[in-house]
Parts: structure tokens; sequence; C-alpha cells
């Protein structure tokens, strides 16, 4: 797994940081970070990428939002999406894998857990 | 007559041939009986050293099995030492893999706290802190006033957004205490009865530098998926307690220096600006 391309979707600088220096255990990743969800759609425009991984509670628009443009565009519909959120609630979790979210995972982030988790989209995608 | 008396003989001739033959026939199942009997009196000694290669063999199948007994003893327990070994490497892994996240937590949080002097900056930042790395979800920070020395409240998330915060006497309850001895204050995880309470927190952690409290963070509430407090979260206190306090500090300063520094800009450029001619 190298050479990943990630979109990280995140108003806070903090886990925008976090989350990027989690990512690097894949070798030779490249990152690309956006502040909410219209930034990552004109990100989208330019930037290749292979996963977004996305907060829900964010200005301008919303996690969610995006996660369903993201399923409506024929270009990137395919692409994998984790949610990473503070919303830990169960209706919350239903909600973001309903709209086509790959995983859902709640806020405080577990480093391994999030490696693990991408590490599982991507064998079953392959 | 003379026919009958040569039919006789006839017959008695064919009867001394087959006679004779038989004797052959019996002759030769003696001979064959006695080389039988010679073969049997050989064979016999051949067989009790055929016995003997036997038990020979046995015995050394015998101790063949028992070696490879003891072989597959000792690979069993060579087995088992490996597999402890294993478990302990995986454990240590988990450990090292937790030890790694948590000081990522802190590296971020400390390099956040100190990447800006903007004084509403640097609280976001602390609040972003308390959210995404502790998971509080009620919660407030608390600044000390020199001059009345009290604690008010100057960031807050999780609480109704009109709320009023009573100004806390330091020495008075939870957060006056924290305040004045400097400890930090927790009960982990409270129980299904527990009620938000602003003045009752699950968590006060002192903003110190060195000696001096500027201020507290009170934690009311965690997230819904947080059961309790885990060992990076006291880090984190530990490391807030310190580099928050620096950090709002020292933006609160500059923020004072700045203004200050307008203001004589605004002097200076009154006094040194050419009059102008009525």
């Amino acid at each position: 797994m190298e050479g990943l391309r990630f979109l990280v979707v995140e108003d806070s600088p903090t886990m925008r940081q976090l989350i990027s220096f989690s990512l690097k255990r894949f070798k030779g990743c490249k990152i690309v970070e956006a502040v909410d969800g219209v930034d990552a759609l004109k990100k989208l425009q330019t930037e290749e990428v292979d996963m977004i991984l996305t907060d829900i509670n964010m200005p301008v628009m919303d996690g969610l939002k995006l996660v369903s443009l993201v399923r409506q565009n024929s270009k990137t519909k395919e692409l994998p999406i984790i949610i990473i959120t503070t919303e830990g609630a169960q209706e919350d979790r239903d909600r973001g894998l309903a709209l086509g979210a790959n995983a859902y995972i709640s806020k405080p982030i577990q480093s391994s857990h999030l490696l693990k988790v991408i590490g599982d989209i991507l064998e079953k995608a392959n | 007559m003379v026919e009958d008396h040569s039919d006789i003989f006839k017959k008695s001739q064919e009867f001394l041939q087959m006679l004779s033959k038989q004797k052959d026939f019996i002759q030769g199942l003696l001979k064959e009986n006695e080389r039988l009997r010679y073969e049997l009196v050989a064979l016999r000694p051949r067989h009790g050293d055929a016995d003997s290669l036997f038990q020979q063999e046995i015995d050394l199948l015998k101790k063949r099995v028992d070696q490879l007994e003891r072989e597959k003893r000792e690979l069993a327990e060579n087995y088992q030492k490996v597999e402890e070994e294993n478990k302990d490497f995986v454990q240590r892994y988990i450990e090292i893999e937790e030890q790694n996240n948590n000081l990522a937590n802190l590296y971020v949080a400390s390099y956040q706290l100190h990447s800006t002097l903007d004084f509403q900056e640097v609280v976001h930042i602390v609040m972003e802190i308390i959210i995404n790395l502790i998971g509080a979800e009620v919660f407030c920070i608390m600044l000390l006033d020199e001059k009345t020395n009290e604690l008010g409240v100057i960031a807050h998330e999780g609480h109704d957004a009109d709320v009023t915060f009573a100004p806390v006497r330091i020495g008075e309850g939870v957060l006056g205490t924290v305040a004045k001895t400097g400890e930090p204050y927790y009960i982990n995880q409270a129980d299904s009865s527990y009620k938000v309470d602003f003045l009752h927190p699950i968590a006060a952690i002192p903003l110190k530098i060195k000696e001096n409290v500027i201020g507290a963070i009170c934690i009311q509430k965690l997230l819904v998926q947080k059961d309790a407090f885990t060992a990076v979260d006291y880090e984190l206190f530990s490391l807030l307690a310190a580099h928050a306090a620096t950090a709002i500090f020292s933006s609160k300063l500059y923020s004072q220096s700045e203004r200050r520094l307008t203001t004589i800009q605004g002097f200076l450029d009154l006094l040194t600006a050419p009059a102008t001619k009525g």
C-alpha cells in the first residue's frame, strides 16, 4: 500500500494534523487537506485521490452533504469514504453509513484503529 | 471256459499293476514325508532366531518411539515457549502502538497550542484539543481575575448558549479548591445518576505557570462513545495544565501589548503630525 492519496476534510487544524500524522504510516502517501465540504469538492476537481476521510460538523458544508454529493458524482462515486466525527450515537452512525460512507469512526481516534479500518477497506476494494 | 481263465488272468495282471503303482505312490509319499520332516527339523532353530530378531526389532522400535515421544514433548514445550514469547511480542507491539498514538496526540496538541499568539485562536485550539483528543462534550475554560480573586468562564462548549456562569471564588467548592491548591480533581467517570453541573465537574484541571494558577479547565461530561478517561487523557491534562496556561497567558500579554502599541503609536502620530494651518 504505497503512494496512496488521501483527502482529509476537517475544519479543526488539530485534527487535520493528527489524522495526517497517522496517515504518514503509509509509505509515500500524499495527503490533500480541505477545511470543509465545499473546499473538498474543489480539491476533488483538481486532485486525484484514493480515499476521503471527513468530519461531519463543519462550516459551509457538512460531511454528510459531502458524502452524498461524492456518491452522486460519476467520477467520484466509487471512492472509499471514512467519516471521523465526535457524533458517536448509533443513529448518527447509521445515517452516515446509509448515505454511502464505507466506515464510521468516533473521536477521539486511535491511530492504530484508523489504520486498520483503512487497510480493511483497501483489502475489500482489491 | 478258457476265455474265462484268460479274462481272470488279465484282470489279476491289471490289479497287480495297480497295486504296484499304489506302492510307488505310497513310497513317494513316504519319501516326501521324510523330506518334510527333515526340513521341519532344520527349520526349528531358524524360527528361534527369527523370534529373537523380531524381539530385537520391537525393542529398537520401542526405543525409537520413546525417543520420538521425548522429541515431541520437547517440541511441544518449545512451541509453548515460542507462543508465550509471541504473545509477549504482540502485547509489546500493542503497547508501543498505544504509546505512539499517545505521543502523536501530545505532539499535535503541543504543536497547535504554540502555533499562534492570538488569544481567541489559542482558546479555540484548547477547546479543539478537549473535544477531539480528550473526547469531552460539555466543558468550560476559566481564567483567574487577579483583581477580584475569582475564576470566570471565558469559553464553554455543550452548555446552553445563553447560560451565565457565576464567578467562583478561590478556595470555594471544587473549582475554587482546584484553583487554590493547584491540584487536579477527577472522579474519572460519573455514575448514571450524575447530572451535568457546572460547579461539580467530573474533572477540573488547573492551568498553571510554574506554581501560579491562572485558570482551570472543567469537564462536565464526556462524549457518548467515551466511557471513562484513559491513560493518555491524564497525559493530555498534564500537558494542558502547563502548555495551555503558557499559551493562553502569552497570547493575552501579546494582545495587551499590541493594543498598547497601537495606542502609543496613535499618540506618536498625533505628536509628530505636521500642524495644519487654519
